[in-house]
């Protein structure tokens, strides 16, 4: 198929940016997004213009590197990371448009590429249980009933790659916070921590820039993980505690 | 050694052999005591002296994370590195199948000594017994570590821990998260980092890339790396340095590895005096979605599992092979696993399922889409399983792989069989290191994927997630701290000479790269480099076809280094410089494989070689010949490298051959 590509420039972050067209052709049902852009880039290549820079890594969905805003919609019209959307959820002659992740929190490095380094901080304010190597029990010692390990593990799925930031109004990094407390208060391992943990983790949220939550729901929809929205229920409710404590 | 015994060598025209080495760390007694043994004799640190100590840490996967960590808990300042975005990201997060413990949980049977036991024949007599018993020793320590960390491993309805087996093995010893262990690993051991980054012990970079090792009076003294965002070329000095940088397959181009895995942290180490292990010992994974046209870029690993319940068969006539298989009657179809072993079937090992495969494509009996002149494909059909179950008892069991499969091919395997080929999965070799994974330049450690030890020829599966957390929380925080003990070390100027050196060949590195300005891509090349090794130096090696390999790599690096493009600059995110700098050293590594695959004339593990099978064409080990290891070093700029040999003294098990027919 034939495409026409709208794709984001922007040489560094003081560049102000701007969409650029390409076409590119011979693609095909069974290449990935990132592969058709792989192929654009080649193109760039030969014509002596520098390609565009995207970030991915794993290309098989988990390590939540990639990230594209494809006409409007994080990760594309598909729910999966952009490595796992292929080019047969689209026509020949579809005018695609390729942005970043906009949010004030993950300022743009170049063209497609965008620093979302305020996660990790936000894990290293609290997203941990505090147990050095060595020094930790049997694991059979401490039981968990398994539904609360189910629920722990469908919110641990999380990769982190930003795709709620994006797709909320309020560029709210809420999902991800959500998933990372309700990954660790449905353990028994994470309740002496459960407390400081929340009012650290949302503290350090806000102070990064990302907006507060609404209740609009398209963080939960575009998750490619499909963290359910009800973690932010969990976050909500752990951090009212937590201050009435 | 003599010349005479370097040309009885299969190959010894392409190296010389240097003085025979040995591991001398391991102290000696009884094996299941020397860990002990060797934590009480390892000097100690001062708690108060700690801090004044440091440690450089390459890559953040299982082995650097928790490693960083671990030393960073501990009190040491530790510097760590990786070229991803995250140190969540790392490759690690993608293993899927679970992590060997020999916790015997469930009576049955399992024990450390089994553990060592299954690994050692595993990995084909090729892996150091002393290493081995080491890793399954402190199995259950990383558990009980994970756990408490808050890693969500399956439970039982009664709450404990939940186990199966995998991979042949007669234990249920594999702990696991779903299909994503190593994610939930990963992110347990990057959360314990970045506790510590918190807490001001390790100073985390990101999106660096270390491009050279700083060697100053024969000791590892820090890294040169790269800013990935800025471009500054930066130095790091340390008194001691760790690679836990992971695994080279992507040598191949096409493998399961992400697409940033990459030998450069190990090689420019290799280059610098570190004996490189193994090199061609490369895991090949039967069970991948096969390739579909010239413009894919990575392969996708289905879990093995899937053999337990699909039947692998080609059409028994070449002209069949277009056909849509639904229409290709049940005895026109050559289900050649179970026709040539009717004991294991559609089971075989990981190896002899992917030669078979591969056999049957050379024919030209493969299916699915022509890539080149083949089709590279089998099929993995579950027609038998689907009348034998329900629909709903099959999706329970594989759903989420049949939909992974139909969101990558299109096609739904519960109406068309599945297709499958073999592709590259995990490398075996990587830096020599000793017991205390020091590599022989002192100071230089190297951890998980990024060391030889522990595997052998061939790696179990659920095994490399055990070994990189083993190494990374246990072993190399309680080995390291014995060469620590006597820092720290004389301080490093910058202004050194072998810093300045070090720093003035990056540096000119990259300006050579921005400069050829030449007509192809990276990728063309790296493209190229890949189908080279997959055709001569991957399943299947002969003298040949290794001898002509050879040619085409320095045929392709003389012309790479001559007709390269790389656009851009070198201050700012540069991706085509990025890849420019791994593929040149890819191809380096690529020859040195092929060296290694030429000399070792035996059938070891995932690496058959033609010229050695049994009459009945199965693999063939020459124990007298080749139980060693191959421990290369850099023979200089465009040298002969130099063959050490350690000798695998074998006190604990016996050496047997293997037998699946």
């Amino acid at each position: 198929m034939n495409l026409t590509l709208k794709i984001w420039r922007q040489e560094g972050p003081n560049d102000s940016g701007r969409l650029v067209t390409y076409k590119v052709s011979d693609i095909t049902d069974d290449m990935s997004f990132l592969e058709m852009l792989d192929v654009l880039n080649e193109q760039l290549t030969a014509q002596g213009e520098e390609p565009v820079a995207f970030d991915s890594d794993c290309r098989e969905g988990i390590c939540g590197m990639c990230g594209l805003m494809i006409s409007g919609q994080a990760h594309g019209p598909e729910v999966t990371t952009t490595c796992q959307l292929h080019m047969r959820s689209f026509k020949d002659g579809d005018t695609i448009t390729v942005e970043p992740w906009r949010a004030e929190a993950f300022p743009v490095v170049r063209d497609l590429v965008v620093d979302r380094s305020a996660f990790d901080r936000i894990i290293q304010s609290g997203g941990f249980i505090s147990v050095n190597t060595g020094a930790a029990p049997e694991a059979n010692n401490l039981p968990v009933a398994k539904p609360k390990a189910d629920r722990a593990f469908d919110a641990a799925t999380c990769i982190g790659c930003g795709a709620c930031v994006a797709a909320c109004p309020n560029a709210s990094g809420m999902l991800f916070l959500g998933a990372k407390i309700t990954h660790l208060s449905e353990l028994p391992q994470g309740q002496s921590q459960r407390d400081a943990r929340v009012v650290s983790m949302v503290n350090q949220h806000d102070h990064e820039g990302f907006g507060g939550c609404t209740n609009i729901g398209e963080c939960s929809a575009a998750c490619p993980k499909e963290i359910p929205l009800d973690v932010i229920s969990t976050l909500n409710s752990d951090f009212r505690k937590a201050k009435q404590a | 050694m003599t010349d005479t015994q370097t040309q009885d060598l299969p190959g010894g025209d392409m190296f010389t052999v240097g003085e025979p080495i040995a591991d001398t760390k391991a102290p000696g007694g009884p094996i299941e005591q020397m860990w002990t043994t060797a934590k009480f004799d390892n000097k100690l640190v001062n708690p108060a002296n700690r801090r004044k100590l440091s440690v450089i840490i390459v890559g953040t996967g299982l082995a650097g994370a928790s490693a960083a960590a671990t030393l960073g808990e501990a009190g040491y300042h530790v510097k760590s590195f990786c070229y991803q975005d995250s140190p969540r990201r790392a490759h690690s997060i993608a293993a899927q199948g679970g992590i060997n413990a020999a916790k015997n949980y469930n009576d049955d049977g399992d024990s450390t000594y089994r553990l060592f036991y299954d690994t050692v024949k595993g990995g084909d007599y090729r892996s150091r017994e002393t290493n081995v018993y080491r890793l399954a020793e402190v199995s259950t320590n990383i558990i009980d570590q994970c756990v408490a960390q808050g890693v969500p491993f399956a439970r039982d309805y009664g709450g404990l821990l939940d186990n199966r087996s995998f991979g042949g093995v007669q234990v249920a010893r594999t702990f696991y998260a779903r299909g994503q262990t190593g994610q939930q690993l990963l992110i347990g051991a990057y959360q314990a980092m970045e506790r510590q980054v918190a807490a001001g012990t390790v100073e985390q970079f990101t999106r660096h890339e270390m491009l050279e090792l700083i060697v100053v009076k024969g000791k590892a003294r820090g890294i040169i790396a790269r800013d990935m965002v800025t471009g500054e070329i930066e130095t790091h000095l340390a008194d001691a340095v760790v690679l836990a940088s992971g695994g080279y397959g992507n040598v191949f181009f096409l493998s399961t590895n992400a697409m940033g895995c990459n030998v450069t942290a190990t090689w420019r180490a290799h280059r610098k005096g570190a004996y490189f292990g193994n090199p061609c010992y490369t895991q090949i994974h039967p069970t991948c979605i096969p390739v579909s046209g010239d413009h894919q870029s990575k392969l996708t690993l289905m879990s093995e599992s899937l053999r337990n319940d699909g039947r692998i068969w080609v059409p028994k006539r070449r002209e069949d092979c277009d056909k849509d298989p639904r229409d290709i009657a049940e005895e026109d179809r050559d289900y050649y696993l179970e026709r040539i072993y009717p004991a294991f079937g559609n089971l075989v090992p990981r190896d002899i399922a992917s030669r078979q495969a591969k056999y049957m494509c050379d024919e030209g009996r493969g299916v699915g889409p022509m890539v080149g002149d083949f089709r590279r494909g089998v099929y993995l059909d579950f027609s038998d399983a689907l009348s034998r179950m329900t629909r709903e008892q099959i999706d329970a069991k594989y759903g989420n792989l049949f939909d992974m499969y139909q969101r990558i091919t299109g096609e739904d395997p519960r109406v068309v069989p599945m297709r499958i080929y073999p592709a590259v999965h995990y490398t075996m070799g990587g830096l020599w290191v000793d017991y205390d994974l020091e590599t022989n330049i002192p100071g230089l450690y190297a951890a998980g994927e990024a060391n030889f030890s522990d595997h052998g020829a061939n790696r179990l599966g659920a095994s490399s997630l055990m070994q990189c957390l083993a190494d990374g929380y246990f072993v190399l925080p309680n080995t390291i701290r014995n060469y620590l003990a006597s820092g720290p070390y004389e301080p490093v100027s910058e202004d050194a000479p072998e810093v300045v050196e070090a720093r003035q060949s990056v540096e000119s590195r990259i300006s050579t790269l921005l400069s050829i300005n030449g007509e192809r891509s990276v990728d063309s090349f790296h493209k190229e480099l890949g189908n080279i090794m997959w055709e001569y130096c991957g399943m299947e090696r002969t003298e040949e076809g290794l001898r002509k390999a050879i040619d085409l790599i320095r045929a392709l690096k003389d012309e790479f280094w001559r007709n390269v493009r790389v656009l851009g600059s070198a201050d700012t995110l540069n991706q085509s410089l990025e890849k420019a700098g791994r593929v040149a050293d890819f191809l380096e590594l690529g020859e040195l494989m092929c060296i290694d695959a030429l000399h070792r004339r035996e059938s070891c593990g995932g690496h058959f070689r033609a010229e050695s099978q049994t009459e009945d064409g199965e693999a063939l080990r020459h124990d007298e010949e080749f139980a060693y290891v191959a421990a290369w070093e850099f023979g200089g700029e465009g040298g002969a490298p130099v063959l050490h040999k350690e000798d695998l003294v074998y006190n604990f098990i016996e050496l047997k051959q293997r037998s699946y027919k």
